[in-house]
């Protein structure tokens, strides 16, 4: 007997039954719109940060023009003030491009490795170390960065300091790394099995079929923890803190230090005073970070889009 | 099996309840601000411990201020005066603030250990800040290029320095901008072209502290508790602990400690000079 299209109740309702009926009929109903205000609830936390971004950014322009903001020197706090935040995009872009540059091909092969080649004892075991590398707090991957790996690229190339691009992207690289590799895992071990076989009955050896046949098919996965590593790089703020040098100056060379966006409201947030020209300065490097954060995220969905419709 | 659910959740939440209680119900002070006062609040806290848990966070005297204005620090650590702008930010939020002189400290000028030069002028200080002296050739001492390190602005030090130093200018935009004590101390003993600046409390056998002199005439003095103390030493400046409003229980209990002459020993263990000469 049917009872509210859900088989499964055979008995005519008596009195108790009907009781546990209407109970396990709300809760049947209910988890619909609860899971979906759930899912609202984080969308609208981003919105509101979102919004609250922007609108403490905008006043800037009352103090500079959106040429201005682009200059290549920020002096905050002299007069008149400059908030060029050129030096600090392009220190974004140079130091997340090292940090892509180790973490892509190193998190892909140690996925690859994970998911084709590793024995299944070791399997486990590899993937245990890439989470605990993931756990460790960005502070202590910041310190490490400041004691062992800026001293090391002072001496290897001869500076005057070790705290450059090139140290950051070298940690960033190192903090990217579990999460591409952890999602490139996850994607590579989603090829079907049969994809494989296939390949291998083919006649196609083991590395011919991991490099020409799995990889390929995984490419929307491995895409998409591209992408995370580079949010994660893009976003950092306390390993760089410590690693960069913080010069406020234009360069595009790795071996200078330089000042990241996330660096930049980080050293200088806490001083300005609420509501003036340099704290709107300030949240504009904030909204910078979120607009580069939604373009690389929105171009990789694009892309991603593409992609798989391409295959079919 | 739902009931065990609602019971088992019910539990648990009264028991987390039951826990932050008895964590409320422990007297709780919060300190916020620079990190050159920050050691000794940190030793302070372990010699109030367990009666009073006092828990002490960096973030430099802008934010440490900041934090007090907006009510979410107990005390605010700052090595230097308070700016007009933060008083008035302060009483408009119906905050008073009390400030207590708790220590003496001398910003002591470091360069590595290695490093040649052995004392050094304002003057001196002045041209490799602004970026006009970039190598130590230039002040007598070997051939190799200035790397200058500097604090974030929102550091009570970097304020001090800047102001009696700089005389208001602007750091050199080519200089390492570090966010604590630590991190300046720890860039130079790892750079042997460094200059920084540093809380007396972190200096350490990898840096060298400079005897300073206003003018090329001297007198050079050293940065010590006892130069700090006398005020003798140039950057000699008071530390400070601010309340809001006069302090009541817990808070008074820290505030009283650290100026009683048990806490004020503490300032000498955490490398800074105390208010007063001290009896023993």
């Amino acid at each position: 007997m049917n009872v509210n299209g859900k088989t499964g109740i055979t008995r005519a309702p008596s009195l108790t039954n009907r009781r546990r009926l209407t109970l396990r009929r709300i809760a049947q109903k209910a988890d619909q719109p609860v899971f979906f205000a759930l899912g609202l609830v984080s969308l609208v936390a981003l919105g509101v940060i979102f919004v609250f971004v922007v609108r403490e950014a905008l006043p800037v322009f009352r103090y500079v023009s959106p040429s201005g903001l682009l200059g290549p020197a920020w002096h905050p706090t002299s007069e008149p003030p400059l908030f060029g935040t050129l030096p600090m995009i392009a220190a974004t872009g140079l130091v997340t491009l090292g940090a892509l540059v180790l973490a892509i091909p190193l998190g892909f092969a140690s996925a690859g490795f994970v998911a084709e080649i590793a024995p299944v004892a070791l399997r486990d075991l590899a993937k245990s170390l890439l989470e605990l590398l993931s756990a460790i707090p960005s502070v202590v991957y910041g310190f490490f960065g400041l004691t062992v790996v800026a001293p090391f690229v002072q001496r290897t190339f001869n500076l005057p300091t070790g705290q450059n691009a090139l140290s950051a992207s070298l940690i960033l690289g190192l903090m990217a790394l579990p999460t591409v590799a952890s999602l490139a895992e996850d994607a590579l071990t989603a090829v079907p099995k049969a994809h494989r076989e296939a390949s291998l009955a083919l006649g196609a050896s083991r590395w011919q079929t991991t490099w020409r046949v799995v990889f390929p098919s995984a490419f929307s996965g491995l895409f998409g923890a591209a992408v995370l590593g580079m949010g994660r790089a893009v976003g950092e703020t306390m390993a760089v803190l410590m690693v960069a040098g913080n010069s406020p100056v234009l360069t595009w060379s790795f071996l200078r230090p330089v000042r990241t966006l996330t660096a930049g409201i980080a050293l200088e947030m806490a001083e300005a005073p609420s509501g003036s020209a340099h704290y709107h300065a300030l949240f504009m490097l904030g909204a910078i970070l979120i607009l580069i954060t939604l373009a690389t995220n929105g171009l990789a969905e694009w892309f991603r889009g593409r992609v798989t419709r391409h295959r079919e | 099996m739902k009931k065990l659910h609602i019971w088992s959740s019910l539990f648990l939440g009264l028991a987390l309840l039951g826990l932050s209680l008895s964590a409320a119900a422990a007297d709780k002070v919060t300190y916020k601000g620079s990190t050159t006062v920050l050691p000794l609040a940190q030793l302070l806290s372990e010699a109030l411990a367990p009666n009073v848990v006092f828990s002490v966070q960096g973030g430099g005297s802008g934010t440490g201020i900041a934090a007090l204005i907006d009510g979410t620090t107990d005390i605010a650590g700052s090595s230097r005066y308070m700016k007009i702008e933060e008083f008035e930010k302060a009483v408009a939020n119906g905050v008073m603030p009390y400030i207590w002189e708790v220590a003496i400290d001398a910003l002591a000028i470091a360069v590595h250990a290695s490093n040649p030069i052995d004392q050094i002028t304002y003057e001196d200080l002045r041209r490799i800040y602004l970026g006009e002296a970039e190598n130590w050739s230039e002040l007598g001492g070997a051939e190799m290029p200035i790397v200058v390190v500097s604090r974030d602005t929102s550091s009570g030090t970097y304020g001090t320095f800047k102001e009696v130093i700089l005389e208001n200018e602007e750091v050199t935009s080519g200089a390492l901008f570090q966010s604590s004590n630590g991190a300046v101390a720890t860039t130079i003993a790892l750079t042997p072209g460094a200059i920084g600046y540093v809380g007396l409390g972190y200096l350490q056998p990898s840096l060298k502290a400079l005897p300073l002199a206003k003018t090329a005439e001297g007198p050079f003095i050293a940065a010590s508790t006892e130069t700090a103390l006398s005020y003798e030493y140039p950057l000699s400046r008071p530390l400070f602990m601010i309340t809001s409003g006069y302090p009541q229980g817990a808070v008074a209990q820290v505030i009283r400690f650290a100026l009683s002459d048990e806490g004020q020993r503490t300032v000498l263990e955490a490398g800074y000079a105390p208010i007063r000469a001290l009896s023993d």
